[in-house]
């Protein structure tokens, strides 16, 4: 793979809270351009990372630069040039999507158009429902849609497909292939190597606050297979997943 | 292109003025809690003392003395009750007396026997001395007597009625910019908070200040609003008095919005101390509901014994009512009410001070 210039430099990263450590210098950069994977168990210091990242929590020490901007110095210019999907994160009570959407162009002061954006997360049908009244995809893709309000060069996902049900995470694995497409960065967390896998162009694994190793993943399948794994069951050509996606349909479905 | 906060904090106002039209609680506690409570003493008219007398059956209805009762104002004459039943209500007080008219074949020509009840003494004295009054006019124009020893002169000024709207409306508007500022803003701060949206906010360029002025600036304009329409309708509905008119209505509002600011600031440190949405209406409601009880929401402090009238003076409330009083009824100007307004200015800044000490943005 060819090198690109690094959009995000992490070097040193330490995060402590009081005694614990949940970040341990941890460095790494994320080319422009790329769908960049943090993956590792629950409290290894994804979400921190992450966090740090998107402005929204103090690091202890280390250096952060982002599209050229040093965290500490213009966290202001960072937080306008990126989109954040908060895992669990809602949004303003009694206020419908094109509403919400107006909302947030007036908080990053650019101007949007809100069945424009919708379209782009299939939810044009939706432009009039309140978010608490969407099923957990579209959530997920109203979430997408507002990271998209500012016309970011980097977004942030964090575990977009928890809890989806296969179709779901399917067709936000296509929006975000989308919105790679159109030359936007993606920095995204998951618990799902398959999701990876299919998504990232490199990945990155986190344990308890330490990076163990970055690469493609691809280079990690054939590093373990060249050190004599193999997989217990043999692989078939098709999975439960297939299965379910055959039976049930590929379509969109709003569940 | 340049960032802006103003319309980030405009963005931040219609968002949430939105949000509050459509939240049955505010406009349940805005406008139909004190509306609830207007029309209901609106309709008590003017107050005053009234004498129920019931009328002996066996009275004789075609006499002067009779004829001058039925058009006092002050007695409300029941006639169509047997005798059981007026002596039962004698006893239980209500009725405060039976009256009993009687011509007579001979000697004076009408005898007057009154009946009344130890149920409601200060009613006797009412009815007694108006019974004396009226016979003895009666008594004096048909003996012709000379003129007595002194002569009674009477006169009223011309004066404004002090009607119940007048006293209640001022403490109801004051009672609900106080519930809509604690619990308002309270409930909205919290669940802001812990539904990750401020968190959300704070991924986007906007400034703190810009959320809390966008939030403060679609609560004032909502309250507003709906103070305007409770003044509009006492005044046009009730006779709620507005001496100099708009420019009442204007002082009413400015005031209003002074006290709003000032309610506001607790609702900040509520919401700062609540863990969760279920600890908000406790805490709440210790600021709230002594003020409804004390300040002089629906009487005047002047009826609690001297203690209690201390605790009343030191609520914040107690002094946004009595500015409004004075403005609505006495047409006082801003500056006349400057002392209630140091005073909410003092609570203030005291309650702003503990709002910056225990607010929580995460």
């Amino acid at each position: 793979m060819e090198e690109k210039p690094a959009i995000i430099t992490v070097s040193n990263l330490v995060k402590k809270y009081d005694d614990f450590t949940a970040v341990n210098h941890i460095s790494f950069s994320v080319q422009e351009g790329e769908i960049f994977g943090l993956l590792g168990p629950n409290g290894a210091g994804k979400t921190t990372t992450l966090e740090i990242m998107e402005t929204l929590r103090d690091k202890t020490s280390g250096k952060v630069i982002i599209n050229g901007f040093d965290l500490d110095q213009s966290p202001a210019a960072i937080k306008r040039i990126i989109g954040v999907q908060l895992q669990a994160a809602g949004y303003y009570p009694n206020l419908n999507l094109t509403e919400l959407i107006e909302l947030f162009s007036g908080l990053y002061g650019v101007p949007a158009n809100p069945m424009q954006l919708l379209e782009k997360v299939a939810l044009t049908d939706k432009a009039k429902a309140r978010y608490k009244a969407l099923s957990g995809g579209q959530k997920q893709r109203f979430s997408i849609a507002t990271t998209l309000i500012n016309q970011p060069k980097i977004i942030f996902l964090d575990e977009p497909t928890t809890g989806l049900d296969p179709q779901a995470r399917r067709n936000l694995w296509d929006l975000i292939l989308d919105i790679r497409q159109s030359g936007t960065t993606v920095v995204i967390t998951t618990h799902y190597m398959d999701e990876a896998e299919v998504l990232c162009d490199r990945v990155a694994f986190i344990d308890s606050g330490n990076i163990i190793g970055i690469n493609t993943p691809d280079h990690f399948i054939d590093e373990l297979v060249a050190s004599g794994f193999e997989r217990t069951k043999e692989v078939k050509k098709a999975n439960l997943e297939d299965v379910f996606i055959h039976l049930t349909g590929k379509a969109w479905r709003e569940g | 292109m340049q960032y802006s906060n103003t319309k980030a904090t405009l963005a931040m106002a219609k968002a949430s003025f939105r949000s509050i039209l459509r939240s049955p609680s505010a406009v349940v506690f805005s406008l139909a809690f004190p509306l609830v409570f207007i029309v209901a003493f609106g309709f008590i008219k003017g107050g005053g003392v009234k004498v129920d007398v019931g009328v002996d059956k066996a009275s004789n209805p075609d006499n002067p003395v009779y004829s001058i009762l039925k058009h006092t104002m002050v007695l409300h004459l029941v006639e169509d009750q047997t005798e059981d039943e007026m002596q039962k209500n004698l006893q239980r007080g209500h009725l405060d007396a039976i009256i009993n008219i009687q011509k007579n074949t001979t000697g004076t020509p009408y005898t007057v026997a009154v009946q009344y009840t130890k149920a409601s003494p200060d009613k006797k004295q009412v009815l007694s001395s108006l019974l004396h009054n009226i016979l003895y006019k009666l008594n004096s124009k048909a003996l012709q007597t000379p003129e007595p020893v002194a002569k009674l002169e009477e006169a009223s000024i011309q004066g404004r009625e002090y009607k119940s709207i007048d006293f209640i409306l001022p403490g109801q508007l004051g009672f609900s910019l106080l519930s809509s500022g604690v619990f308002g803003t309270a409930f909205v701060f919290l669940s802001l908070r812990l539904t990750l949206v401020i968190k959300r906010f704070f991924a986007t360029p906007v400034k703190r200040s810009s959320i809390v002025l966008g939030e403060a600036l679609a609560r004032i304009g909502f309250s507003l609003i709906g103070a305007l329409f409770i003044i509009v309708l006492g005044h046009y509905v009730f006779g709620f008095t507005l001496i100099h008119g708009i420019v009442t209505v204007l002082n009413l509002l400015i005031l209003s919005a002074i006290g709003l600011i000032v309610f506001m600031g607790f609702g900040f440190a509520v919401s700062g101390i609540a863990r969760n949405e279920s600890s908000v209406p406790p805490i709440a409601n210790i600021i709230t509901l002594p003020q409804f009880l004390l300040s002089g929401t629906f009487f005047s402090i002047s009826v609690f014994p001297t203690w209690l009238q201390y605790i009343s003076k030191a609520l914040p409330l107690t002094y946004l009512n009595e500015a409004m009083r004075n403005v609505a009824f006495d047409g006082a100007s801003l500056f006349d009410v400057r002392q209630q307004l140091l005073i909410l200015l003092l609570w203030g800044v005291a309650i702003y001070a503990l709002a910056v000490k225990v607010f929580k943005w995460e």
